[in-house]
């Protein structure tokens, strides 16, 4: 008989879901049915190549090849970004034209540049994307705040839905202001004054936030679908998208669009204790988010964006005291619920290397964009998978040729024995097209392991 | 007594700093002196961060508590008593590009290191960086940029300094996220700087001081 979910290890947990991208259903629950053959069999080794690569036990046949773009597959496809953001289709169209021509192993889907209406419609105000404060070709940009003020962090960890819910997102969504008029859910007990909790949902501004937000789930079905859809006919096509969701570190969490960079450095101050309690009130909440997304999408990679632990935001000291050890409880939370947790060490982390490699081995992955890819693999690399990290500047001012030395060179060194992933450093919107080429086939080329 | 005010404002001791300043102030010291101690202070703070003693937090932090100390000695002060600037730097980040953190860093940093910084913040058109050093004979311009398309912005900017003929007349850095060597040869820039101690010591190289 077959271990429950509850019963089982992290590593057979691990095991499991893998096995689950190894046997990929339909939407109606059958077997796949792959458009050849091929199809089938490059899936199966792809998965299998991602999966070796990750779990450290056995070096794969070959590095596999992943392909992590923000806006490249649009503007390469002569789109601007805004019509990527508004045009569905458009959208889809050229992300499924993009995978075929380059081939990665590894792909994160469609839903980079999200739906331009959905955001209008629920009046976004946390960014600025083409048509709405940016030029229509260029990407969306988040626009830093106190979104939360500092003396709030008291109602956040009481109730984070609740002060989510009334405080947050109304300052960060224009038309969820009526949410600020609505009352805990945890007073709805009992008969006697149940209805009065019932009266805000009559006032005309909840009603405006209501209708908004039927508009707005209605548009993010439309792109859902249309996205899931080519993500879906790409699985068919042979090409895995492995990505199951994502969540953040509490300090990102906090100090990214919640008090930002500027308030969560004052907090460090000011009222250390609190930023310390509010981190650890958040952990059991990313994990969550992590576990969730990976079962609905049954997918186990979770993608986490690290920002505020690069080298230079914190001293060592600092971030050993706010970052890591709350981000380290996540990390180990999302291996216990069976997920692969897949941080990005945006920008230069050498800094940190000894203290981050202090993790279980074979059940992450980390994606690594400036940091000397040679010494993260004699250190976080002795524990973890990394993926990456063929720099930005170079895709988009260098020559095809430099690429492919750059690219021997990580092949070389990171990967050594396997555990490494072939990829861009960073997330691109810009590049030559013979770059991102030159860095595919090169790697299928002499990545093969003897 | 002076020299204390330097010291807990360098060491980052916000509460004890002001009210030193205010006890400081009801005994009658001149406020010029305590601004003086200010200035002390920021240039260790200056020396800490180039040392890696003091990181962003420190340095952020560390312009917090500077300013609360101008607001309770503002009132004090007689106008005109500005100090001499070493030399104007103009900073900006490109057009296209929103990010601000490590622009307001730099400025910050070149700021207390006692340059005239003339921020002309973000998403800045071509023509303003031209227009700017037209109007100020501003002998240094910093570009920042966090995103992949500001290279082409950091290039047309470059360029567009250079149709104007003023090419010449200055030297030109760029630094933020995806920036390096690479780059700074593609955008025809002087030269590359890693972070914000990086402008003060490319500025000080230029300018002097």
């Amino acid at each position: 008989m077959e271990k429950k979910w509850e019963e089982m290890s992290a590593d057979e947990k691990q095991e499991a879901q893998f096995q689950k991208l190894l046997t990929p259903k339909d939407p109606e629950g059958n077997d796949l049915k792959f458009q050849s053959p091929e199809a089938d069999a490059n899936y199966k080794a792809s998965i299998n190549r991602i999966k070796d690569a990750v779990q450290l036990k056995k070096t794969p046949d070959s590095v596999p090849v992943a392909l992590l773009p923000s806006m490249f597959p649009f503007i390469n496809a002569g789109m601007t970004v805004e019509e990527a953001m508004y045009d569905y289709d458009k959208c889809a169209a050229a992300f499924k034209k993009f995978i075929l021509e380059f081939k990665p192993d590894m792909h994160i889907g469609a839903a980079g540049p999200g739906p331009g209406k959905f955001y209008e419609i629920l009046d976004y105000k946390l960014y600025k994307w083409p048509g709405h404060g940016v030029a229509p070709e260029h990407s969306y940009q988040c626009l830093e705040g106190e979104y939360m003020k500092a003396e709030e962090y008291d109602l956040l960890m009481m109730d984070p839905s609740f002060y989510f819910r009334n405080f947050y997102l109304p300052r960060v969504f224009g038309a969820l202001e009526g949410f600020t008029m609505l009352p805990p859910l945890t007073g709805i007990l009992e008969m006697y004054g149940v209805a009065f909790n019932f009266i805000p949902f009559a006032l005309p501004p909840v009603q405006g936030t209501y209708k908004a937000l039927f508009e707005a789930g209605a548009e993010a079905l439309k792109w859902a679908m249309v996205m899931g859809g080519t993500d879906g006919e790409l699985k068919t096509l042979g090409f895995p998208i492995i990505l199951g969701g994502f969540t953040k570190a509490p300090f990102d969490v906090i100090g990214d669009t919640l008090r930002g960079t500027r308030g969560i450095m004052m907090d460090m101050y000011r009222q250390p204790d609190k930023l310390l309690k509010a981190m650890e009130a958040l952990v059991p909440i990313m994990i969550g988010m992590g576990i969730g997304a990976a079962q609905q999408t049954g997918n186990p990679q979770i993608f986490m964006p690290l920002h505020k632990g690069a080298d230079g935001f914190l001293s060592d000291e600092q971030f050993k005291k706010f970052y890591w050890p709350t981000f380290k409880q996540v990390i180990l939370g999302l291996i216990e619920g069976g997920c692969i947790p897949f941080p990005a060490l945006e920008g230069h982390w050498g800094s940190r290397l000894k203290i981050i490699q202090d993790i279980p081995k074979g059940k992450t992955m980390w994606m690594v964009d400036q940091t000397d890819m040679a010494k993260v693999k004699e250190t976080l690399g002795q524990n973890a998978c990394l993926i990456g990290n063929v720099p930005s500047s170079m895709l988009v001012l260098g020559t095809p040729d430099e690429v492919k030395a750059y690219c021997k060179e990580l092949i070389d060194t990171a990967g050594k024995g396997g555990g490494f992933i072939m990829s861009n450093g960073a997330f691109f919107d810009k590049a030559k097209p013979e770059n991102v080429k030159a860095m595919v086939d090169f790697t299928r080329e002499y990545g093969v392991y003897e | 007594m002076a020299g204390e005010l330097a010291k807990l404002l360098s060491d980052l001791k916000e509460p004890e700093a002001l009210a030193f300043v205010d006890k400081a102030l009801g005994e009658g010291v001149d406020p010029m002196e305590l601004l003086g101690d200010t200035k002390e202070a920021m240039n260790i703070v200056g020396q800490r961060f180039a040392s890696e003693e003091y990181f962003i937090p420190d340095l952020v932090f560390s312009g917090e508590i500077l300013k609360g100390i101008i607001k309770k000695l503002e009132p004090h002060l007689k106008k005109g008593e500005e100090e001499k600037r070493l030399g104007k730097v103009i900073i900006g980040t490109v057009a296209g590009d929103i990010h601000d953190i490590g622009k307001d860093l730099v400025v910050f940093m070149l700021d207390v290191n006692g340059f005239e910084v003339l921020d002309l913040g973000i998403d800045v058109p071509v023509q303003k960086f031209v227009d700017t050093i037209k109007e100020t004979g501003s002998t240094v311009v910093g570009l920042s940029g966090f995103l992949t398309l500001a290279f082409d912005s950091m290039k047309e900017t470059v360029d567009a300094i250079e149709a104007a003929g003023l090419r010449n007349n200055v030297k030109i850095m760029i630094g933020g996220g995806q920036m390096d060597e690479q780059v700074r040869d593609f955008t025809g820039a002087d030269a590359y700087g890693k972070d914000a101690m990086a402008a003060v010591k490319l500025a000080k190289g230029w300018i002097g001081g």
